[in-house]
């Protein structure tokens, strides 16, 4: 497997050449933020074409292709149109959380975006905590959400923030726990630790039924938390327009529409990490032969492949199923995913202390 | 016909009677509220249905004219004349509490001729603001608009509305109410609203995400049509009736040329009835297939929506070759229909007729078997048999209370006498139920013509009919089987060229008229639910 550490080393000793310390840190810090902020628009803009072109195949239409060939300019279109829109400031609202609500969301998934295993060795932040530090992120954009709700003075955002408050802390709760269940598996939470785990077999694998059924726990919590239908009630737009975000002009709302779509890579990043082996390619225990082929196939290339198809997932069931209701939404977590994913969890603790795993 | 003419004569001696084409009963205002307490309650008349209420100014005095039904006795018909000679400030008793379906349309009896009704909860004019000058639809209304000018401030006291209670003593008085409590948090659903279908603005009261009460405000696209009708010759008026419910504008427009064709004594020729039968037909699988895709839609399922629309298209391509237009066909005319059939007519009706059960399969895969959408559905939105009778909930929406109330049985017209076909009963009360009225409707219009589309006989598209159509003095009631329930007209002549009165009892007005008591106490997201599964059209209640 080729290992992109090399490339980073290099960079860093050619800077170190010319450079003192501090100032190799500060070049190499811009760099990186440059890159993740650049990655992070160009994930997003390709992701609303992706949803735009899937969900249109699953109507029976084409989706957009006026603008380039197929349409894969209409998104550049689309993004020119909401930075020149004007910011539409309103009476009696709160202002400074009105502005800096967009902002706390869209950080909080940036924050994640950069904790993610892109490939062997390129990684930005690798905590001996990972994922629990990305789990801490993703609770501190509901924050942004409540705070848009509330600041809007408004009373359909103010309704969407409170469904996005119960629904967010409650199915947190199922996503966290499905986490864990792996943490337990692979017994440790630094992610490059965790994919190097996976290197004879994915954990969807070597932990087979505590593993699946957790791996289906998370895909149910996650969609929830990224507020995918069918569990968009914060935004549900036949119902309250447009949820919390119903106030929001320009490039604030772009913000909150970057966050959902990217929020969406991010569930299906982690997916991919914790279930499907992150960047590891494909490898079945024995066969040489097949495991050098794929190791062949560059892990960045696995992981965005990974991380794409479960997205196409989770696309295609917002796309077919009908919204649920909130109280629905709540009982089901509440009494249904909860003490799956806890009895789950002590069924992979027996697993794992009786050695009942590949 | 007499022996009801000798019971009422029983019951309240000082009924006068005028003979014609249903028993019409004068009654004095004093006597009317107890005579439509025996009318309903008395064993043996039960006039359970009021199937219309109709201001009317007949110049020297106001009135309304009631369309009784009684489902238990064959669903025989009466009508009842109370009028009042005091312009300025007339009253009538309420029937409000008898017949519930009363509520808003008394309201919109005073909202257009001013006539106050004693004992009313609620007497708010229902389309207009309340800060309009003048009844619009009273022959002396001054239509200067230097009374009423554009409004550029939001209307005041929305919340205020009055009652004139009358006392023990015979006394009225008036009564200040307000709609909502003071503390009530209520949301604003409408009239910009992705989900009302249309200009309809509902006040929800909520507690938490539970409704407590909606109140309905109506009137943001009122044309005006009936006013309009007045001045306008039978052939003009013709067209308004396809602006109405534009998803039964095939049968809204058979009902008002069958009305005009029973006063001129016209017999329309059988090809014309056949055909005109079929589009109804067309229209009725239209309309529910439209219905489908914005029930699934509303419920956040977008694909469905779009399988939906697919097969309407095809329905609408049928349209656009015959009638040369996909929405407003304008194709009935007095005496027949206005233009013969497309040559690839049968084709493209067999065509629909073959794919549609595959499709509705699909239908039921994709959306009506899912799991999340039968609990969105089922039980939400109760509304018992009673109700559905007493708010006279005609349609696909009153069969789902288990309601027999098709027009199409009960009083046949056209050549709906001679088809196989069966009514669709189904006994869950709640928006599931409605939903399914609607696609087992569909299996059944496919049957209608199924049986039509091979026999469309040869001969004329259109019965001669004189240049200028003057229909003689009297009046007239017909009502047809519309999309979304009975759709009625009410003409009443004075021998000229146009119509002195035209009245439309359009269904969906009756359908937003349970939006309250179908909502309590379900959650917000409900009554998007609920008013996808009654499905009303807006320009239908905004006549």
């Amino acid at each position: 497997m080729f290992n992109f550490g090399i490339w980073t080393s290099e960079f860093n000793n050619f800077l170190m050449g010319f450079l003192p310390d501090w100032l190799t840190v500060v070049v190499e810090c811009v760099i990186i933020a440059l890159l993740v902020l650049l990655t992070y628009t160009v994930l997003a803009l390709f992701y609303i074409l992706y949803e735009r072109k899937l969900c249109a195949w699953f109507q029976c239409r084409l989706g957009p292709m006026r603008v380039g060939k197929w349409g894969v300019l209409q998104v550049f279109a689309d993004m020119f149109k909401i930075l020149i829109k004007e910011l539409i400031s309103l009476k009696d609202t709160d202002r400074f959380l009105f502005k800096l609500a967009p902002y706390i969301v869209i950080t909080s998934s940036v924050v994640m975006l950069a904790c993610l295993p892109w490939g062997n060795g390129l990684q930005i932040i690798d905590y001996n905590i990972g994922i629990f530090f990305i789990l801490a992120v993703s609770s501190v954009g509901v924050l942004g959400i409540l705070l848009a709700g509330w600041a809007s003075n408004n009373k359909y955002t103010l309704i969407g923030a409170m469904r996005s408050g119960a629904q967010m802390i409650s199915y947190e709760v199922s996503l966290g726990l499905a986490l864990i269940t792996i943490v337990v598996f692979a017994g440790t939470m630094n992610i490059n630790e965790l994919v190097w785990e996976q290197e004879s077999a994915w954990f969807i694998f070597r932990g087979h039924i505590p593993a699946i059924i957790a791996f289906l726990i998370y895909i149910v919590a996650a969609t929830a938390e990224t507020n995918r239908g069918p569990f968009d009630l914060p935004e549900a737009e036949h119902e309250l327009t447009a949820g919390y975000h119903t106030e929001y002009s320009g490039i604030h709302f772009g913000f909150f529409y970057l966050a959902e779509y990217l929020n969406l890579f991010i569930v299906s990043g982690i997916a991919t990490l914790m279930f499907l082996g992150g960047w590891m390619p494909l490898h079945i225990p024995g066969w040489d032969g097949f495991n050098n082929v794929m190791n062949w196939i560059p892990s960045i290339v696995w992981f965005i492949g990974k991380s794409f198809f479960i997205s196409y997932v989770i696309i295609w069931f917002k796309w077919t199923f009908p919204r649920v209701r909130i109280d629905q939404m709540l009982s089901f977590e509440w009494k249904y995913l909860m003490p799956l994913s806890l009895a789950n969890l002590v069924l992979m603790a027996v697993c794992v202390a009786l050695g009942w795993h590949f | 016909m007499s022996d009801i003419q000798e019971r009422i004569s029983q019951l309240c001696p000082s009924a006068t009677f005028e003979e014609g084409e249903t028993l019409m009963v004068n009654v004095e205002e004093k006597d009317w509220y107890g005579l439509a307490k025996a009318l309903k309650e008395t064993k043996g008349l039960e006039f359970d249905v009021l199937s219309a209420v109709i201001g009317m100014d007949w110049k020297e005095s106001l009135g309304v004219i009631y369309y009784l039904t009684s489902t238990s006795r064959g669903w025989e018909m009466i009508a009842v004349k109370v009028q009042v000679t005091d312009r300025v400030n007339p009253m009538i008793h309420s029937v409000s509490d008898l017949w519930k379906v009363a509520n808003f349309q008394e309201r919109e009896v005073y909202d257009f001729y001013g006539i106050k009704f004693i004992n009313h909860p609620d007497m708010r004019r229902f389309f207009l603001r309340n800060d309009w000058k003048g009844y619009p639809l009273r022959k002396d209304y001054d239509a200067d608009p230097k009374l009423n000018p554009i409004p550029t401030e939001d209307e005041k006291n929305e919340d205020d509305t009055v009652s004139y209670v009358e006392g023990k003593d015979g006394k009225i008085k008036a009564v200040p109410g307000k709609v909502f409590e003071e503390n009530d948090y209520v949301v604003n659903i409408g009239p910009q609203h992705p989900s009302t279908h249309g200009v309809m603005r509902f006040r929800a009261a909520v507690d938490g995400e539970t409704v407590k009460k909606v109140d309905v405000v109506s009137g943001y696209i009122h044309r005006g049509i009936e006013k309009l009708c007045e001045g306008l010759t039978y052939p003009q008026a013709l067209h308004f009736t396809d602006r109405m419910d534009y998803m039964s504008a095939h049968q809204n427009r058979h009902c008002l040329c069958m009305c005009i064709e029973k006063a001129m004594g016209l017999e329309v020729p059988r090809r014309a009835q056949v055909i005109r039968v079929m589009m109804d037909e067309l229209m009725r699988i239209s309309s529910h297939l439209l219905s489908f895709g914005c029930t699934a839609m509303d419920l956040g399922a977008t694909t469905a929506f779009f399988y939906g629309f697919r097969e309407r298209e095809m329905v609408l391509d049928i349209f656009e070759k015959t009638c040369g237009a996909r929405m407003s066909m304008n194709y009935n005319v007095i005496g027949g229909v206005i233009a013969d059939i497309h040559p690839d007519f049968v084709k493209d009706v067999k065509e629909l007729i073959r794919i549609m059960p595959e499709r509705l399969k699909e239908y039921h895969k994709v959306f009506s078997g899912n799991i999340i959408a039968m609990n969105r559905l089922k039980k939400v939105g109760h509304l018992s048999k009673e109700d559905a009778i007493n708010y006279d909930i005609t349609g696909p929406s009153g069969r789902g209370s288990n309601w027999s109330c098709d027009c199409r049985k009960v009083h046949p017209y056209s050549i709906y006498s001679e088809l196989d076909f069966e009514e669709v009963l189904l006994d869950g009360c709640d928006s599931y139920s409605r939903y399914m009225v609607r696609m087992k409707e569909i299996e059944q219009s496919c049957k209608i013509l199924e049986q039509l589309v091979d026999r469309i006989p040869e001969g004329d598209i259109r019965a001669q009919v004189p240049k200028v159509i003057k229909l003689p003095k009297g009046r007239w009631y017909q009502q047809v089987e519309a999309s979304r329930g009975t759709f009625g007209v009410y003409i009443e002549s004075t021998g000229e060229k146009n119509p002195y009165r035209l009245h439309f009892q359009s269904p969906c007005f009756n359908l937003v008229g349970v939006m309250n008591l179908t909502c309590s106490g379900y959650m917000i997201a409900d009554l998007i639910t609920i008013g996808a599964a009654l499905d009303f059209v807006i320009p239908d209640i905004d006549r």
